[in-house]
Formats: structure tokens, C-alpha cells, sequence
């Protein structure tokens, strides 16, 4: 039984493994040999031999070689169990999460330190706080857009500049206040989903996330140079905070405030797309993610179901623009860029797409981590990349697996 | 073209479901299908068979909105519904969705399930189109909405039931069994109150015994729900016994209807099945 792989002996694939890592090392020792190891000073005309650092280069990415070969190993070795059963086993976290023994008393502790937290808590903290819960709704917004529906979208953060701009331009202009134009900035947001919506009807995958990058480009170009409208890259300053019967607040205080509106919002927000997830417009969305051809084929509007994907994720973005807006009283367009949306998906697939608790965890995890490894910030980025590549490979479904729910069926009434 | 066909679209125009006269669909310069003809009357379970390749699947994907045919009327008699027209509904380039909506629902060839969702959630797009809950009603979930969704997840149950799944009802559809995966799209078409049932290869990989239960399934629905069925099958036995009358198709073109009996009996037709030998 030489051919069939999974009954090989254990030593067998330990000597494989240290053979390939073996290898790697020797390539990426020469590949780098002159950078690493060969310094030409130009003034003093010399050059320098660092063997050492050869032998630093080769051992360190044998090491690290052989743990990925050896961590590759596990994970086709679970795959391949979990292709035999037929129940799927979902990973400790989700099931600790959706026991409903531990979930709600979890909420509830949950809930009790969000809605104390300003008075516990320092006002950075607080800020941080906010801050986080901004890219809470905005996760969940292209959690409608990409996880629920399918729609790729790399423009995301565009309907955010959408709500930014439109509070800063007519508080600036016309002195309109935070609540007045926050209903306003959402029906501008799903005004600006359906009007990107349309051209992208046709498209999907790759198409689709090509075009929706482009989309957000051009709203960041726009704001970026039509000086005369939006002030160009030197922004709007001085936007007011969100009011509140007039009364005039400390800045501690508005934080506080702030804190809680974002609070509410992420309330409401995580009420509309959960009960969205399990209706029949979540469904649709669901069956048109799955299966576009089928979906259709089956009744269901596709263009109307987009259309629906895409302005409802503009709108919970447009309504952050807004909030974000007032939070930092000033904005320019360095706020939208590629990297903010990038960020915003990171999140989504992180936390798990079409999962709502997946991704307020993800939310969490990747605005607050960054704040708390400011000591390592030369390495922010890069530890942040290798995390998302690890995940990606070993963990595809995200933090938490997205879960249907289960109908329980009167079968005596049914049958 | 034998003389019993002309017959048979002369007498049968006026009392058919649906009705297709001189179809053609080109890709290029290929023609997949040239001047089809073909009739289904009420409650009628007729069959569509020839060699791979000979046009089945795009006739169906043709009369279904997924491609426009390139000349020829498609017109349905909708039987359900409300707006009875008695001169018919020209279905020849109207949206997938709203072919469906109109009483056409179809199983596809390579089975196209949503596989993250459950069997029972698969059955239940399929009363999308009979439910209008929008995103304001879904949200504030009112007491018409939970009516609705009720009876969604009832009726969504009842054709798990009739198709054998009702255990299966909260199973991710990619963890069925094939033979169930084929079954959960017939229920799923039956969830869209069809008047006309399309089915392209049902038995398709099917062992004999799974056959014949998709067979008695078949002759059951066709009696409890009063549709129609047209049927795309490789399966000789399961086609002679089941359909009331038989189009045969190759290379694009009709070459042959009639009753099982009448094809069966075709010289055009075993050649066509038997190579061209057999004529000599
Ligand atoms: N979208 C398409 N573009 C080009 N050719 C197609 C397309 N769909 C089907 N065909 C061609 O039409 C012919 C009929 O295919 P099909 O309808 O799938 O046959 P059947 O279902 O009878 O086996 C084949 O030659 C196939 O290659
Ligand atoms: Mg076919």
C-alpha cells in the first residue's frame, strides 16, 4: 500500500518534511545572500562578508519551514476526517458561543460593561472604544454586501467619505446639526449604493471587486482634488459635535456622549441584520451568493436583490461617515482610503463571512489589538499580514462559522 | 419527420400548458437547436430524450429565460395563477425569474443547490416568489411577516415531505446524500407552485432502485399537485414507462414523437440511437 498516502508511517512524513524545509532554507539563504550577507561601502570603498548572518538566515527559515509543513500536515489531516463525517464539527469558540448556557449570561455581562464603561474607564480608552465600535457597523454593513450576499466589494469605504462629507459640508455651509443630517446621510448613502449598484449589476467575483475598487477611488480623487467642493486635501475642520437640547458639553463629556450614540447604533445595527439574516430577504441574498443561475431560476429578482445588498450596506457606511465626522470634528481624504476598506473586509472575512457575532469579534480583535501593540508599531503591518495569511490557511471559515438557523417543525401539525 | 407529429401539434395547440413552435438558438455559428416544435398539455408527463449533446439542456435553459432562442415563439397557458390569459403569454426572452414566477419551475442537469444553507432554507427560496415580506417588514418582523414566514417554513416542510427529506429538513444541503440533493431540487421546484414541471436528468446517477422510487415520486406529484412534467432522461426504462408521449431530439432538430410505443417503433429513431449501421 505504498501509493495511499494517509497510511504512510509517521517518521516517514517527519524525514519529508525536514528534506523540503531543508531545501527552502538553502534557497532563501542564496536568494538573499546579497543583501544579507554582502555590504559594499561606497566611501570607504570595502566589502564587508557577514557569514553569520547566512547562517541566521538559513536557520531560521528551516525552523520556520518545518513548523509550516508540519502545521500543513495537521490541517489536511483534520480536513480529511472532517470530509468523512457527515456532522460538522464546528471549532470550541462557536460552540461556547452558541451555547446558549454560557451566550447569555456572556450578553448580559456584555452588555452591563459596555453601557458602564465611560464611567470605569479613562476617556482614551473610551475613544478607543468608539473607535472600534465605528468599524463594528461598518463590518456588519459589508457583512450585508459580502457575506450575505455575496457582492465583493473593495469600495466600501467610499459611501463612509458619502456620510463624512455630506455632515462636514452642511454643517459647514448651512450649520445643519449631527441629528438632522444623520437621517440624511443614510438616504444618501442607499442613494449612492443603488447609483453604484446599477452599473455593477452584471458583474461578479473579480469583476465586480475591480470595479468597486475603482468606484472608491474616484470618490477619493474627486474629494481630493475639487478643491472649490470639498476643500480639497486640507479637509474640513471645526465640524460640530452632535448636540444635545442645546446644552454646551466638556470634550470629556462628548466623548461620553459620543460613546453611547455609537453604542445605540450598534444596537440597532446588529438587531436589523440579524433578523435581516433569517428572513426572506436574507435568504435571497443567501441563495444568490450560493448560486446566482439557481437563484434565479428559482424567483427571485436578482437586480432587485443587489440593489438591496448594496444600498443597505451604503447606508449603515454613510450613517459611520456621519458619526465618524462629528466624533473627530475634522476630516480630509486621507480618512477613505484603499486601506480603510481593505481594513473593513479583513474584518468581515476574519470574523467569518454572514456571521454576526464573527464579525464584531473581528471588529474588536483587529482595531483593538492595533491600538494595544503600539509598543511594536514598526511591526504593526507586518504582524498584521502574517496573522490574516495564517488564518486564511488554517482557519478559511473565519472565527466563527456562520450558522443557519434550525426550524423546529410541529410534525403532527405539518405532517 | 413522421406524419404523426404534424397531427399531434395541430390538435394539440389549443389545449397545451405550454407551446413551442419553430425555436432555434445559435451560439456562434453553431446551431444547438433548429426549428423546434413541442407541446405539453395539462397533466401530461411527457419526455425529451436523445444523444448527449443533441440541444436538451439549452432547449430547456431556451424556454426557461436563461438564453433568448434566436427565432421561434415560446408561449405559455399558465393554468394556476391569477392572470388567466387564454392567448397565452409569450415567454421567449422574459426574465429567468419571472418565468419561474409565472408557473415554470426546473431541476438542473448539474445539480445547482445552495449548499450553505439548509434543505429545509433550500425549499424555502423557493416560496420566495408566492411571499413579499420586504427589508421594513423583516426588521420590525410584525405579525403579517410571522405569518408569512409560518407558512413558508409549513409549506417549505410539507414538499421536504413529499419527496422523503423530512428528516433531513435542517441538514446543510452539501451534506446530503446525492440521490437526496437530486430529490431536495424537486421539492424546491415544487415550492414555487409550478404548473409545469422541467426536469433535466432526475435519474442521473441514480442506482435502479433509486429510479424507480424517483419514478413513483414522479407519477405521485404528477396526480397531488395536477402539473404537468416535461422530462429530459437517459434512462429508456424509466422513460417508456412514465411519460404519456416522447420528442426525440438529435442534433438540434425533432426527429421523432409520438407515444412510447410509436418511438419506440421509429426506424429514425433507432437509427439515431443505434448508429447507422442498423438502417441497412
Ligand atoms: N452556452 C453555450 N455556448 C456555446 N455552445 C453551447 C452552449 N450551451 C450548449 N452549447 C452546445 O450546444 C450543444 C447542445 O448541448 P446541450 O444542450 O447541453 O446537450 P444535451 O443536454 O442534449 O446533452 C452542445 O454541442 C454544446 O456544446
Ligand atoms: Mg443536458
Amino acid at each position: 500500500m505504498a501509493q495511499a498516502n494517509p497510511i504512510q508511517h509517521p517518521t516517514q512524513h517527519v524525514i519529508q518534511h525536514v528534506k523540503q524545509a531543508f531545501v527552502a532554507a538553502i534557497w532563501l539563504a542564496f536568494l538573499t545572500l546579497p543583501i544579507m550577507v554582502i555590504r559594499v561601502d561606497t566611501v570607504e570603498k570595502t566589502v564587508t562578508w557577514r557569514w553569520m548572518n547566512l547562517a541566521y538566515m538559513a536557520l531560521g527559515s528551516f525552523v520556520l519551514a518545518l513548523a509550516w509543513y508540519c502545521m500543513m500536515e495537521r490541517r489536511d489531516q483534520s480536513q480529511a476526517r472532517k470530509d468523512l463525517e457527515t456532522v460538522e464539527r464546528d471549532s470550541a469558540l462557536s460552540r461556547f458561543l452558541s451555547d446558549p448556557r454560557f451566550a447569555k449570561p456572556l450578553m448580559a455581562f456584555g452588555l452591563l460593561v459596555a453601557a458602564g464603561f465611560p464611567w470605569f474607564f479613562s476617556m482614551y480608552q473610551t475613544n478607543i472604544l468608539v473607535s472600534a465600535l465605528i468599524y463594528v457597523v461598518l463590518g456588519l454593513g459589508l457583512n450585508i454586501t459580502v457575506g450575505l450576499a455575496g457582492l465583493l466589494d473593495l469600495g466600501y469605504v467610499a459611501f463612509y467619505a458619502v456620510g463624512a462629507y455630506t455632515y462636514a459640508l452642511l454643517n459647514h455651509h448651512f450649520q445643519l446639526g449631527f441629528w438632522t443630517v444623520l437621517p440624511l446621510g443614510a438616504v444618501l448613502g442607499a442613494f449612492f449604493g443603488i447609483l453604484l449598484g446599477f452599473p455593477v449589476l452584471r458583474l461578479r467575483g473579480d469583476y465586480l471587486a475591480i470595479v468597486t475598487l475603482g468606484f472608491g477611488q474616484i470618490i477619493r480623487l474627486v474629494l481630493e482634488n475639487w478643491s472649490a467642493f470639498s476643500f480639497g486635501p486640507s479637509g474640513i475642520s471645526n465640524i460640530d459635535r452632535p448636540g444635545l437640547f442645546g446644552i454646551t458639553y466638556s470634550v470629556e463629556q462628548a466623548t461620553t456622549y459620543m460613546y453611547y450614540i455609537m453604542l445605540a447604533l450598534v444596537l440597532l445595527t446588529i438587531f436589523v441584520t440579524a433578523r435581516l439574516k433569517d428572513s426572506r430577504i436574507g435568504r435571497a441574498w443567501l441563495a444568490l451568493r450560493e448560486d446566482e443561475i439557481a437563484c434565479q431560476a428559482m424567483g427571485i429578482d436578482n437586480t432587485r436583490a443587489k440593489l438591496m445588498a448594496f444600498s443597505l450596506g451604503a447606508t449603515l457606511a454613510a450613517l459611520m461617515g456621519v458619526v465618524f465626522a462629528a466624533k473627530t470634528t475634522f476630516i480630509n481624504p486621507a480618512s477613505f482610503t484603499f486601506m480603510e476598506s481593505a481594513m473593513i473586509l479583513a474584518i468581515v472575512v476574519l470574523g467569518g463571512m454572514g456571521s454576526v457575532l464573527g464579525v464584531i469579534l473581528g471588529a474588536f480583535l483587529l482595531m483593538l489589538l492595533p491600538e494595544y501593540l503600539r509598543a511594536f508599531s514598526e511591526y504593526r503591518m507586518l504582524i498584521f499580514g502574517f496573522t490574516m495569511v495564517l488564518i486564511m490557511v488554517f482557519r478559511p471559515q473565519g472565527l466563527v462559522r456562520a450558522k443557519r438557523k434550525v426550524y423546529k417543525i410541529n410534525v403532527e401539525q405539518a405532517g | 419527420m413522421g406524419q404523426g407529429m404534424n397531427e399531434a401539434t395541430n390538435r394539440s395547440a389549443e389545449s397545451a400548458v405550454l407551446s413551442v413552435r419553430n425555436v432555434s438558438m445559435n451560439f456562434g455559428g453553431l446551431r444547438a437547436l433548429s426549428e423546434v416544435d413541442l407541446d405539453v398539455r395539462p397533466g401530461e408527463v411527457v419526455a425529451l430524450i436523445g444523444p448527449n449533446g443533441a440541444g436538451k439542456t439549452t432547449f430547456f435553459n431556451c424556454i426557461t429565460g436563461i438564453y433568448t432562442p434566436t427565432g421561434g415563439e415560446v408561449t405559455a397557458y399558465p393554468r394556476t395563477g391569477k392572470p388567466k390569459r387564454p392567448e397565452g403569454i409569450r415567454i421567449n426572452g422574459m426574465r429567468t425569474n419571472l418565468v419561474c414566477e409565472l408557473g415554470m419551475a426546473r431541476t438542473f442537469q448539474n445539480i445547482r443547490l445552495f449548499p450553505s444553507m439548509t434543505a429545509l432554507e433550500n425549499v424555502m427560496i423557493g416560496r420566495h416568489c408566492r411571499t413579499k415580506t420586504g427589508i421594513l417588514g423583516a426588521v420590525l418582523r410584525g405579525a403579517a411577516t410571522r405569518r408569512e414566514e409560518q407558512e413558508v417554513v409549513d409549506k417549505s416542510f410539507e414538499m421536504l415531505t413529499k419527496v422523503g427529506l423530512e428528516k433531513l429538513a435542517n441538514e446543510y444541503a452539501r451534506n446530503l446524500p446525492y440521490g437526496a440533493q437530486r430529490r431536495l431540487e424537486i421539492a424546491r421546484a415544487l415550492a414555487t407552485e409550478p404548473f409545469l414541471l422541467l426536469l433535466d436528468e432526475p435519474a442521473a446517477g441514480m442506482n435502479p432502485q433509486e429510479t424507480e422510487e424517483l419514478k413513483q415520486m414522479v407519477i405521485r406529484i404528477r396526480e397531488e399537485f395536477k402539473v404537468s412534467v416535461l422530462l429530459i432522461e437517459h434512462d429508456m426504462k424509466m422513460v417508456m414507462s412514465l411519460s404519456d408521449r416522447i420528442y426525440v431530439m438529435e442534433y438540434g432538430r425533432i426527429i421523432s414523437t409520438g407515444t412510447p410505443k410509436q418511438v419506440g417503433e421509429d426506424p429514425q429513431v433507432i437509427r439515431a440511437y443505434l448508429g447507422e449501421d442498423s438502417d441497412a
